[in-house]
């Protein structure tokens, strides 16, 4: 069990995982990523670091979990995270579907108020 | 208390340049009775078409958004509009020539004696007019049995667009209400609030321009999303409470 992958492999998922989390700090950094969706994000590259290290990681919790062949392991939970993701994402965007709507319909509101202003200064609401 | 209402009449039109001006001068012309005091405004929800052109050249009150937002949204514009300036009765009528302004009194006048909160005008009380394909029919016969079945309301014609809401209904609706065919659904919101819903025969027309925002390949669609809609506002309604619509 001990030599499952080679230094080389593993130096190379150390390096990309630090990368990954690199990337991510920068995006919150610069204010192009919010704090409450970096957040998954951090989680994941966390995790990866943590395979990345510790080399018999995967097959020990397979083992844990009585899973038969560790790397479909790695299938269900990446899918398990990408689903609750994806529906995270939807609750937002109906969210923001909502506040659009409502922006658009105060803006078109105002904008007629302001030009029968325009048009009958005398009369005031 | 003076005995007039103040009615608005809230035309949303999404690329009906051949009828909008028709509309607004029959709007103008029809109604004279001593009860209403009506203004149209029509919302033009981002047309592709003459439409704003049209509007702003004859003078026609209006309200432009600035982003399309379908029926659902547009109609609810008007709704806003209503409360924010008094407005006692909000009527809803679409912009295509479909719902005859002749027809205005008859949803008009239960509102103005108090005798239910939302009137709707049917076409197949009796079967007057235009009566619209086979298929339709058919849809609204199924949502005619699921209302039924969720709330126990017996509506003739749930599809109708041709509505008149009083005040108490309005503050409803502009908190909340469907973005696609919101018809059928808001005969759920409305009797879960408990609200009394009439139903009155008018005539109606065969459409005069544009395309209705129900065309056949989208049948299916448009049965599975209302049914879902249905369903889920049942369901929110009455577990949640109306501690809030959304």
């Amino acid at each position: 069990m001990e030599n499952v992958i080679p230094y080389r492999l593993q130096l190379l998922a150390i390096s990309i995982a630090i990368l990954f989390m690199f990337f991510i700090f920068r995006l919150i950094a610069k204010g192009k990523l919010r704090e409450e969706y970096s957040f998954i994000w951090i989680i994941c590259t966390a995790l990866l670091l943590l395979f990345a290290i510790w080399r018999n990681g995967l097959d020990v919790i397979a083992k844990l979990m009585g899973i038969y062949y560790a790397p479909s392991l790695i299938f269900l939970g990446a899918i398990f995270a990408i689903v609750i993701f994806l529906v995270h994402l939807s609750v937002v965007n109906s969210r923001q579907h909502k506040q659009i709507k409502d922006l658009t319909q105060e803006m078109a509101l105002f904008k007629e108020k302001l030009e029968s202003l325009f048009k009958d200064p005398k009369k005031e609401k | 208390m003076s005995n007039i209402s103040k009615v608005l009449i809230i035309v949303p039109c999404y690329n009906e340049q051949d009828s909008v001006l028709k509309l607004f001068l029959e709007i103008k012309n029809t109604v004279n009775s001593s009860h209403f005091f009506i203004e149209p405004i029509f919302i033009n929800d981002c047309s592709i078409d003459k439409t704003k052109t049209i509007l702003k050249e004859n003078n026609i009150p209006h309200i432009n958004l600035p982003v399309n937002l379908g029926i659902g949204g547009a109609v609810q514009t008007g709704f806003k509009y209503a409360l924010r300036n008094g407005f006692d009765i909000a009527v809803q009528m679409d912009g295509d020539g479909q719902h005859p302004p002749s027809e205005l009194e008859k949803i008009l006048t239960p509102l103005h004696y108090k005798e239910a909160d939302i009137v709707i005008g049917s076409r197949y009380i009796t079967k007057e007019g235009f009566q619209s394909s086979s298929l339709r029919r058919f849809g609204i016969n199924y949502f005619k049995k699921l209302n039924k079945l969720l709330v126990g309301v017996k509506i003739n014609d749930s599809t109708s667009g041709y509505r008149a809401l009083n005040k108490k209904t309005l503050q409803i609706v502009a908190n909340y209400y469907p973005d696609e065919y919101p018809e059928p659904e808001t005969i759920i919101l409305y009797a879960l609030n408990k609200l009394n819903i009439m139903e009155v025969p008018v005539f109606m027309r065969e459409r005069q321009g544009g395309e209705s925002s129900i065309r056949a390949y989208k049948t299916a669609y448009y049965m599975f999303k209302v049914s879902l809609g249905t369903i889920f506002l049942y369901i929110r309604l009455k577990f949640n409470g109306k501690r809030d619509t959304l």
